[in-house]
């Protein structure tokens, strides 16, 4: 017999699951709107050319492969602490901060997750925004954190619940930790207004809540880096010592480089160098150190200036077409005779949009019009082209006029 | 890490190759690789380990995690376990690792949420070789259902290895007393410059009907140190059993670090799945072995030539990148800090620091050590 007898068997990836059946269907008009991961108007991944120019520098280089530091590459954390805080920040130029590389998003998420739980003993609790990004919850749990939520999506209107949110966020138990979407919220679409942040950000304030910040899409949200790292950067001003996670995955078409940073704000630069020595326990027993190949491509476009202007170009047009998709879904809808409202479409931002669509809607865009996505109703835009809105469009209406 | 004989890190050259190709292939992208890493680099790397005839290979009954290095898939067979090893989430079950052993193998265990971990007698000082019988007993003692982490060749930081027949030995016990073998295998091909001769251990388990964990780490075979590529090799009783096990393997890689990176697992796989770029990967991999093992050798026919005291054939017998010399905290004092020579207090040197160059000045050294400072 088999020592794994016991072992259940896990439950199936749900977003994978919709890619599989996307695979095995031949309708020649399929459309896959469940990937996340930018496509251009062919539908095919986009490498950036500020990425291949870097790669062409790094192979004619000719670099040795020795170990990076546990703390990855310390061109890259500088030029992803620069980039996130803005190169006039206080924090940054004084220093009184960290960034450790980590395995994109996700692995710097953990990163901090499992700091929180070895030195944040205030509080076991981590509040996420209604709904969140589906891996949010099980790396948290697996870090040994407990999860609450506080309302952020309102189905009604298909946007923030502003009033909700705050509501809710003035109840969270003081020393809580809170995490918020920097921009481009994932899976909604919905990001507070500036005004909005400013009240969120005086609210945490008086709760003295631990504010973790995820921004897996600076630049790529609203084209503009500066706007997107808005939020973080306001929050830093107003005095609160955030903790965030970053992502190059997105913003400079790297997925699968696992190209990230996890930072901490701290009081002074003796703090930072603390926490700098305990995050490096944490990361030595996952992996020892991290993988220099997305790393090094980031730091080269960051840190070159000619390159840096290329990379901000791309960015923006990446983020571009995905508005232009949305305004065209929107004006096609109208074509179409909808009398619904879809302006939620294009006031959301980023890669994805919540459209309204009931579970029942969803089943029939699958099964009529062999157009994939998540029974949420979650689309990615990323998916759509000029070549199929159209046809995106006139299935959406078909399913609910 | 692996240094030639002008003391320098290598780039190995198939490596340079396959990157250029990589380099030159525009059709390729930075997609995100599956949860589970790349296919063709997942089932290179377990053949690679296991053996091309490999029953287990040829039954379908095992898996394996892409994973960063050797200590990510340590750490994410170390998660597993603990969820799902002797029952659920029993964080009891005792670890047991070799005295001494990597210093990192405790803080992933510890970091894995398992509270008891022991060591195993391993090293036997006095004698400069391997203390079969400590760890035998150990293994005799040890509570049913432990886990023990082995080293498949080469062991870290000692040099010594069982021979084939100790590990017959060992194999017995384990097999008896219901004793779970965790293999790390850093060194494959390294150790002796043979692929076949360095998985011996772990093929000879899986012979024996075990059921196992192999982590094994392409850092010092391909000198892929930085791109982070290791592999989880799974071994079970059925595809189903190893099925079940790899569906909650993924769910702990999506909360560490969801997929895994790309750019050296395509070089290995490029490497691994091309006969001509395999053969040339060989050759590499005895440059790298031949040299370490050239440097045992010439060191210790210096030692004796010089009368230095004691015996220095435990130079030639250890294998792999270090060796425990055998000198004591006081002569490594002499070494560091009269001689400029830095090795670890343990009196652990690594061999890769050891040039054409230089050997003649560390035979001096070791033989002033010995014979000034007792």
């Amino acid at each position: 017999s088999s020592w794994w007898s016991h072992v259940e068997m896990g439950p199936p990836d749900p977003i994978l699951g919709v890619t599989e059946a996307f695979k095995r269907d031949t309708n020649s008009k399929k459309m896959n709107l469940g990937v996340g991961a930018y496509r251009d108007d062919n539908g095919k991944p986009y490498v950036l050319n500020c990425v291949r120019k870097a790669e062409a520098m790094m192979a004619s280089k000719k670099m040795d492969k020795e170990y990076l530091p546990i703390g990855g590459l310390a061109d890259f954390t500088r030029a992803s602490a620069e980039l996130a805080l803005g190169e006039n920040s206080e924090a940054f130029k004084s220093g009184r901060y960290v960034t450790v590389q980590g395995i994109s998003g996700t692995g710097s998420l953990r990163i901090g997750a499992n700091f929180l739980q070895r030195f944040f003993k205030a509080s076991r609790d981590v509040y996420l925004p209604k709904p969140s990004w589906g891996n949010h919850t099980p790396i948290f749990r697996d870090a040994g954190l407990q999860l609450q939520a506080y309302r952020y999506y309102d189905p009604k209107t298909c946007s923030l619940d502003f009033s909700g949110a705050m509501d809710d966020i003035s109840k969270i138990p003081e020393k809580s930790i809170i995490l918020l979407h920097a921009c481009a919220h994932n899976p909604t679409g919905v990001d507070p207004r500036q005004e909005q942040w400013k009240e969120l950000a005086a609210v945490v304030k008086k709760r003295n809540l631990l504010v973790y910040f995820d921004m897996a899409y600076q630049g790529f949200a609203s084209g503009d880096i500066n706007r997107d790292a808005w939020a973080v950067r306001y929050f830093i001003e107003q005095g609160i010592n955030i903790i965030l996670a970053q992502s190059y995955a997105k913003n400079m078409g790297l997925y699968g480089e696992r190209a990230g940073a996890f930072t901490v704000i701290c009081s002074d630069a003796e703090e930072a160098k603390r926490v700098e020595s305990q995050l490096k326990i944490l990361i030595r027993p996952m992996y020892s150190n991290p993988p220099l190949n997305g790393a090094r491509i980031a730091s080269i476009i960051l840190n070159t200036p000619d390159l840096r202007k290329e990379w901000l170009v791309e960015v923006k047009g990446m983020a571009d077409r995905i508005i232009s998709m949305r305004t065209q879904l929107v004006s096609n809808l109208k074509k179409e005779g909808s009398s619904h409202n879809w302006q939620h479409i294009t006031d959301q931002i980023g890669m994805f949009c919540f459209t309204g669509l009931k579970p029942e809607q969803v089943e029939r865009l699958i099964k009529e019009f062999s157009i994939y996505m998540t029974k949420d109703g979650r689309i990615s835009v990323a998916g759509v082209t000029s070549g199929n809105v159209g046809y995106l469009a006139h299935a959406i209406h078909q399913v609910t006029k | 890490a692996y240094r030639t004989d002008e003391g320098q890190p290598w780039v190995l050259p198939v490596v340079k190759k396959v990157e250029q190709m990589i380099a030159n292939d525009h059709s390729l992208n930075h997609e995100y690789l599956p949860i589970l890493g790349l296919p063709e680099f997942r089932a290179n790397a377990s053949r690679i380990a296991l053996g091309d005839d490999s029953p287990a290979i040829k039954e379908n009954r095992i898996g394996s995690v892409q994973s960063l290095g050797g200590t990510g898939a340590l750490r994410i067979g170390a998660e597993f376990l603990r969820r799902w090893y002797n029952g659920n989430n029993n964080t009891a079950t005792p670890v047991y690792i070799s005295a001494p052993s990597w210093e990192n193998h405790n803080s992933v265990f510890v970091d894995a949420g398992f509270k008891d971990i022991r060591t195993y007698h391993y090293w036997d000082a006095a004698k400069r070789g391997l203390d079969l019988q400590g760890l035998l007993d150990d293994m005799e003692k040890a509570p049913e259902f432990s886990i023990f982490i082995l080293h498949a060749c080469a062991h870290n930081p000692t040099g010594t290895d069982p021979t084939p027949d100790q590990w017959k030995q060992i194999a017995a016990v384990m097999k008896r007393r219901f004793l779970f073998p965790f293999f790390d295998s850093a060194y494959q091909g390294f150790a002796s410059g043979s692929l076949d001769k360095d998985a011996w251990a772990v093929r000879y388990f899986v012979s024996e009907g075990f059921e196992l964990f192999c982590a094994q780490s392409f850092s010092k075979n391909f000198g892929l140190y930085n791109e982070r590529v290791g592999n989880l090799t799974v071994v079970g009783k059925d595809t189903d059993n190893v099925q079940r096990v790899l569906s909650q393997m993924e769910k702990i890689v999506r909360t560490t670090w969801s997929n895994p990176p790309s750019q050296g697992a395509r070089i290995v796989a490029t490497t691994l799945s091309s006969p001509q770029l395999f053969a040339e990967w060989y050759d590499n991999v005895k440059t790298m072995a031949d040299r370490v093992l050239l440097m045992r050798s010439e060191l210790r026919s210096r030692l004796e030539s010089l009368g230095t005291p004691g015996t220095w054939n435990h130079i030639t017998e250890q294998i792999g990148m270090f060796s425990f010399t055998g000198l004591n905290p006081k002569q490594v004092e002499y070494m560091i800090k009269e001689k400029h020579i830095y090795l670890m207090a343990s009196g652990r040197i690594n061999m890769c620091g050891l040039t054409t160059k230089n050997l003649d000045y560390v035979a001096k050294s070791i033989h002033e050590a010995v014979t000034k400072i007792q």
